[in-house]
């Protein structure tokens, strides 16, 4: 007779199950203003499950031409809003089409200082048929009650100047409270397509 | 007694555990006196992004450019045109030079390989490490976005930290991508390839 020894690990798992970066949920845009991951909606998971959580995105086409592509959190646990003060930096790499404008700048029009209203990440993206935004964002321990929470971003814009621009954000959520939620935004129009995943890193 | 039904699920997952691993390994390739590396099959609509990530990649002679390039279909040119942006930080070991800049290692609306890393040297210690995400390569309605970074240890022992953001200019799929020292041999070094679900 099998005994509970031997049979406790005869499951079928997923493929992949209890590899360290596990994808929680995906949301496809179409012409959405927001894209939200609210932890215990939707199947997602943004609480102490995880200490390090990944959010990809891959091709976010704005509505409007030369708008930010931008996020902000939420410490709610109902009816959200996404206003959590934030510190941050925001610097680029960028160069256009025609080989001008190389440059590797600070960029004080996207930073932020103990300021609730939203991070922009990547800045200026077209709305040409072929252009889009493509980048990821890692928010570090959201649940911790005792820190701040950090966050870390990178992406590669098709700039509306028809150019590469090449973002980098770092920064924190400056709340004792856990973070909840987090909400995409453009500045300007909707998320016309796109794809952003949510991974949780074991 | 409990029973095979109830005991069956009776092990420590995670409480996300209807998620599955999202980084599947593809394809994984060593170097061995190779003039190229290149991935030819696999890269298609399965995965939303592909990462390959190259270890110790050294060359044969020294002061070389380890670069990589794209293609279409079944074709070998791999000269797609791409705009990128680039960006170095860079130490000495004799620890009186370092700096953070623009590099221009770029291309704006180039065909050629771009750079993965600057002057290789090719002591027996010296190579080059990182990382390449390339997105949707597969979408047939925007640019192909790719984001690198890599460390590598110079001809003139310096490490050089890498950045490097840009696109494939074009709508076409994408299927495969080629990785080279520009001049030289490959030596030495694995590339594997992961798409991440």
């Amino acid at each position: 007779m099998a005994t509970y020894q031997n049979s406790r690990y005869n499951i079928a798992l997923p493929s992949g199950a209890g590899g360290a970066i596990t994808l929680i949920k995906t949301i496809t845009a179409s012409s959405d203003s927001t894209i939200s991951f609210v932890n215990g909606a939707s199947d997602v998971v943004l609480d102490s499950t995880y200490r390090t959580y990944i959010f990809k995105w891959i091709n976010i086409h704005p509505g409007n031409d030369s708008v930010h592509f931008s996020f902000n959190g939420s410490d709610d646990t109902s009816s959200h809003s996404y206003n959590i003060t934030k510190t941050s930096t925001h610097f680029e790499a960028l160069l256009y089409e025609g080989d001008t404008g190389a440059a590797l700048q600070y960029n004080t029009a996207g930073d932020l200082a103990q300021s609730t209203g939203v991070q922009s990440l990547g800045r200026g993206v077209g709305n040409d048929n072929d252009q889009a935004t493509s980048g990821e964002l890692w928010l570090f321990n959201p649940s911790s009650t005792t820190f701040v929470k950090h966050f870390m971003h990178r992406d590669s814009v098709a700039h509306d100047g028809n150019g590469n621009f090449q973002n980098h954000v770092a920064g924190y959520f400056n709340t004792t409270a856990a973070i909840t939620a987090i909400q995409f935004t453009f500045s300007g129009g909707n998320i016309d397509s796109g794809t952003i995943k949510l991974y949780g890193i074991t | 007694m409990a029973t095979y039904a109830s005991i069956k699920y009776d092990m420590d997952l995670a409480s996300s555990a209807t998620g599955t691993g999202a980084l599947t390994l593809l394809s994984t390739q060593t170097a061995s006196s190779s003039s190229t590396i290149s991935f030819t099959s696999g890269i298609d609509s399965t995965y939303k992004e592909y990462v390959f990530k190259f270890y110790d990649i050294h060359p044969n002679g020294n002061a070389k450019q380890f670069k990589f390039q794209v293609d279409t279909g079944t074709n070998t040119s791999y000269n797609q045109t791409l705009t990128t942006s680039t960006f170095t930080a860079y130490h000495n070991e004799d620890d009186d030079s370092t700096s953070l800049g623009y590099n221009d290692v770029d291309h704006a609306q180039g065909t050629g390989f771009q750079h993965l890393s600057i002057s290789t040297g090719n002591d027996n210690d010296q190579t080059v490490s990182g990382t390449l995400h390339l997105y949707d390569p597969s979408n047939t309605t925007f640019v192909k976005h790719f984001l690198a970074r890599s460390s590598t240890y110079t001809a003139n022992d310096h490490c050089y930290d890498l950045y490097v953001g840009g696109y494939f200019n074009t709508t076409t799929a994408l299927t495969r991508v080629q990785f080279k020292y520009d001049g030289d041999t490959i030596d030495a070094g694995v590339i594997k390839m992961y798409g991440v679900s």
